[in-house]
């Protein structure tokens, strides 16, 4: 000990564990309540100093020295008489002799004893775990072991895609390594950030030259004397020669536990940071107080004020935090704070800026803010997060309190429109072409009066899109009255200001590869979209990236997810493929053992020559399908946006008036067609002859075969309003028939508006354009037909299959079954 | 002694923005749903229009899309938003230690 008393200390003796955060910071507030009541002793089992943890990530990324980070170096230890003993940890104590016992042995006795442990770092029970190189990231000798692995370079991993492992990815990223992260969940920092957030994140770190692997599960760390790698659960094998853990934390409570202390996830505590011993204190991240641990500082500061008011006799003490975070990495501000998980009472307020890369989410309810998440605009969190912990009153400034607090409290101006007039003449409205305010009034000033002409004329929203609504309120501010505030082309759904033409155009033009891409930068007013524009933008991009496009399972409808049609009841129906409308008794045979071991109340020919099997639960359907697998017979897609039937008549073969063989045709085209995904269901059929038994008119694409060859039409409808087919043109032989068909469908796949038939679809954009496309423009029949074949070997798996096998499992079966042991007194 | 929660699994067996359904014996399924940010609700797998499997929508911000009519109904409060009035059983949910547990009395109560 530096500093010696001269005559013996009478004062109580406060003993702490731990030299942390939390220990040091209960130690200064009581020092500043009253520097004369305790005698302090601090045990560290670093052999350090007080320092500043969360300080640990600039310190690894070359940003701070550790000198930089100490928060209470020796000289205050000396100076307030406090006796450390560094790189000796506490293993025991003795609550009945009131004394604890350190490492070295040394004993010391305490009248009061504060626990202020923090946390272990969690350590995933891999084969592998124990190697040298892989290692936590939560001390200095940490960062230490970091920094010689950096110096000889080569590959790291980081397991986890939180907070930690992101600033450990980036730190040695900075120090030259390669770095793979490794991440469980979809989308990084998921408990922090939502999918939008999430998304940008691991777009700007895969910018910077770091391997994001999410959805990946660690099966083990190979290596011999030192780690070589990490084999992940698909196989996958990324060699490194560092292995940064970072997967969670854990109160560490072993030494409370030991001590008989009523532990739950934590040592508990009450509002005063009393353990279950009234002589026993504990603070920091090792505690657990109301249910709740926390895992941040801000905490830790609440605490540490009640601990010492409680140990001055004042009493005031701890009601729980709100937390926030933010992520410590250069040049990617991320923030986020209270619950931004949404639900029924809450309005999210979204505003995304693609042109700089920013997301901001603001939840409310009752007009209260209850959450937020930021990205790439970091400096309203303070802001937010006050009025969150404040509950303040937003209703007055809701329509501006996205644009932050600058502008929402900028002016007095209570209404966006008077903030938006405010604004100089040379303030830009639109980033993507530097289009200022002045710009715009002047655009809309020479008879530009909706959002597409200022769109077609001076370019503003005309890209990204995402000052839209700037524009809109200008035109408002301009016209005053005479703005209508309507625009012309209806938008996609209540999350976008743009028309489905729009987006798809956007989705090809910038190669857009996924869902949450395509809502960033085309500003989406909804954190993540809604039941109408998810399922028509996974359908775009699945259009537009053939093979590569990873489908969105859940921005299916369920028929599609299920691959059956969901009916009243909840049970489903299935609806087995028979080519031309053809079968067999193999088939049948088939058809019929299902109908009576499922006890499948009907069975019924569909409109489109098929047999439809009804009142199949869904835990069944994989069973069921498996059973018609096995007879040969694959998934009808009865139930999707893609190719139902193609319907045909008996043709030449047998009938006396059939001048082609339009059966044949007609499985031929079906073999072409199947497993194809379109904007809405679509229907083929062939007729023999012009008497048009499989009426061929009222279809999508029809074929009717006549003596010299085949004639074309497309368009037709039998649904709620009946619409004959538009003759498209007549080919010879059967070869070109199945080419014109194939190039039609994919000019409707490309072009069409999701939920649109072709019906709706050519009498929107006239059949002469249909006739241009296909029957005049030759090559442009074939690219047309050509994309279509391409697309079509990446879908023609039969979907029933897969799942027979066992894929998507989960959505079939329950999660959990109960049965109540006594419904009376259970449900009293 | 019964406990109050029922442990019903791992909060990953849950897809992102998709439901799982839990059967009671005798009675109806419970749906149980996790959102884009994470967070677990359970209602009962009943819409309140015409009965539709509520746990076949699509699940979008925190409510969900009925199959069969589209209604919107609100994870938390099981209420039908916008125009429609219709309210659905909720289930109390805690997730802990990546855990799944729900509110056995409520489980039963929304199941019978
Ligand atoms: C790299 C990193 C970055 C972080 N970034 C942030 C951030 O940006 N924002 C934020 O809010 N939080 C952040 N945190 C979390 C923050 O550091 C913790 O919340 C805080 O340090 C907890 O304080 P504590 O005193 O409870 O635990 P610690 O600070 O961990 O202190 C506990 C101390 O007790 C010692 N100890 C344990 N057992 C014994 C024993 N038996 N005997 C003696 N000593 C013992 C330990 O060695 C340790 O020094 C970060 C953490 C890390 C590791
Ligand atoms: S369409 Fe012509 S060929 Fe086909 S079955 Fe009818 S009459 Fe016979
Ligand atoms: S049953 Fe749910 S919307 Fe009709």
């Amino acid at each position: 000990m530096e500093h010696q008393t001269p005559s013996p200390d009478t004062r109580e003796h406060l003993v702490v564990i731990g030299n942390g955060m939390a220990g040091c910071r209960a130690v200064e507030e009581l020092i500043a309540r009253d520097p004369t009541r305790y005698r302090v002793t601090i045990f560290g089992a670093e052999p350090h100093v007080n320092y500043n943890r969360i300080m640990l990530s600039p310190v690894l990324a070359g940003e701070k020295t550790f000198e930089q980070i100490v928060i209470n170096d020796h000289a205050w230890y000396a100076t307030n008489t406090i006796e450390l003993v560094t790189s000796d940890p506490v293993q025991a104590i003795d609550r009945a002799a009131k004394t604890v016992t350190a490492r070295s042995g040394l004993t010391v006795s305490y009248e009061r004893l504060l626990i202020a442990t923090g946390s272990d770092p969690f350590i995933i029970p891999v084969p592998g775990k124990d190697l040298p190189g892989v290692i936590s990231f939560r001390d200095m000798a940490d960062v230490d072991h970091m920094l010689e692995a950096a110096g000889k370079g080569g590959a790291a991993v980081v397991i986890g895609g939180g907070l930690l492992g992101l600033e450990a990815a980036h730190g040695l990223t900075l120090r030259g390594m390669k770095v793979t992260v490794i991440h469980l969940m979809p989308t990084l920092m998921e408990r922090q950030l939502d999918e939008a957030a999430g998304w940008l994140l691991k777009s700007a770190l895969e910018a910077r030259g770091q391997v994001i692997l999410t959805e990946a599960n660690t099966a083990e760390i190979v290596g011999d004397t030192h780690v070589e790698g990490v084999l992940l659960k698909d196989g996958t094998v990324i060699p490194a020669s560092l292995v940064v853990m970072a997967v969670g934390i854990r109160p560490s409570v072993a030494l409370a536990r030991d001590a008989g202390l009523e532990i739950g996830r934590g040592i508990k505590v009450d509002d005063h940071m009393v353990t279950s011993d009234p002589s026993i204190l504990a603070v920091g991240e090792c505690v657990e107080h109301d249910g709740n641990v926390y895992g941040l500082v801000a905490p830790l500061w609440d605490m540490c004020r009640a601990l010492a008011n409680g140990l001055t006799d004042s009493h005031s003490g701890y009601r729980g935090s709100v937390t926030s975070t933010k992520l410590k990495v250069a040049g990617l501000d991320v923030f986020s704070a209270g619950d931004f998980s949404g639900g029924g009472a809450c309005e999210d307020i979204v505003l995304r800026d693609a042109s700089r890369g920013i997301y901001k989410r603001v939840v409310v309810k009752d007009d209260r803010i209850v959450g937020a998440v930021l990205y790439g605009d970091t400096t309203d969190g303070g802001w937010y997060f006050d009025l969150l912990k404040r509950a303040e009153d937003i209703a007055p400034i809701r329509d501006m309190l996205i644009f932050g607090q600058s502008f929402a409290s900028g002016g007095g101006a209570a209404d966006p429109k008077a903030a938006v007039a405010a604004l100089s003449d040379d303030a830009e409205i639109c980033g993507c072409n530097g289009v200022t305010k002045g710009k715009v009034v002047a655009c809309i000033g020479a008879g530009n009066t909706t959002l597409d002409a200022v769109r077609a004329t001076c370019k503003a929203s005309a890209s990204c899109g995402s000052c839209t609504g700037l524009v809109e309120t200008l035109l408002a501010v301009t016209l005053g009255d005479e703005y209508s505030g309507e625009r012309l082309v209806k938008t996609m759904c209540k999350c976008t200001s743009f028309g489905h033409d729009d987006v798809r155009r956007e989705i090809v033009a910038q190669g857009m590869r996924s869902i949450p891409e395509v809502m960033q930068k085309m500003s989406w007013s909804t954190p993540d979209g809604c039941s109408s524009c998810r399922p028509a933008l996974n359908y775009y991009l699945l259009c537009a990236l053939p093979g590569d496009y990873k489908d969105d399972q859940q921005s299916r409808f369920v028929n599609e997810r299920l691959h059956a049609n969901i009916q009243k009841d909840g049970t489903y129906s299935v609806v087995p493929r028979m080519w031309g409308g053809l079968t067999n008794p193999r088939e049948l045979r088939a058809i019929a053992d299902v109908v009576e071991k499922y006890d499948a109340p009907m069975v019924k020919v569909t409109g489109g020559q098929r047999l439809d099997i009804f009142g199949i639960k869904k835990e069944d359907l994989p069973a069921v399908w498996a059973d018609l697998n096995a007879a040969g017979m694959v998934s009808g897609h009865a139930y999707g946006k893609s190719l139902r039937t193609v319907k045909t008549c008996v043709g030449s073969d047998w009938c006396r008036f059939g001048t082609q063989d339009s059966t044949g045709l007609g499985v031929k085209v079906e073999r072409m067609t199947w497993g194809s995904w379109m904007p809405h269901k679509f229907k083929i059929a062939v007729s023999g002859c012009p008497r048009n038994c499989a009426e061929a008119t009222i279809k999508d694409f029809g074929v009717v075969c006549v003596d010299s060859g085949y004639e074309l039409s497309v368009g037709g409808n039998g649904g709620m309003k009946v619409r004959a087919t538009d003759f498209l043109c007549k080919v010879a032989t059967e070869e070109e028939a199945m080419q014109y068909c194939a190039a039609f469908i994919q000019l409707y796949r490309e072009e069409a508006r999701y939920l649109e038939r072709t019906a709706p679809w050519i009498e929107r954009i006239g059949v002469e354009y249909i006739r241009e496309r296909i029957a005049e423009d030759p090559e442009g029949r074939d690219a047309l037909a050509a994309r279509f074949l391409f697309s079509q070997q990446f879908t023609q798996d039969d979907p029933w299959a897969a799942r027979a096998a066992g894929e998507h499992r989960e959505q079939h079966a329950p999660m959990a079954r109960f049965t109540p042991i006594d419904g009376t007194r259970e449900m009293a | 002694m019964i406990g109050e929660w029922l442990d019903i699994g791992w909060v990953d067996e849950i897809p992102v923005r998709g439901s799982r359904t839990v059967q009671v014996t005798g009675g109806g399924d419970i749906a149980v749903f996790r959102t884009g940010d994470g967070k677990v609700f359970a209602l009962a797998d009943r819409c309140p229009h015409k009965g539709g499997r509520l746990s076949q929508g699509i699940v979008h911000g925190g409510a969900v899309a009925c199959p069969l009519h589209n209604w919107r109904i609100a994870l938390d409060t099981g209420e039908a938003l916008g125009e429609d009035k219709g309210c659905t059983p909720v289930i109390p949910v805690k997730v802990s230690g990546g855990r799944v547990l729900l509110c056995r009395t409520a489980t039963m109560k929304a199941a019978a």
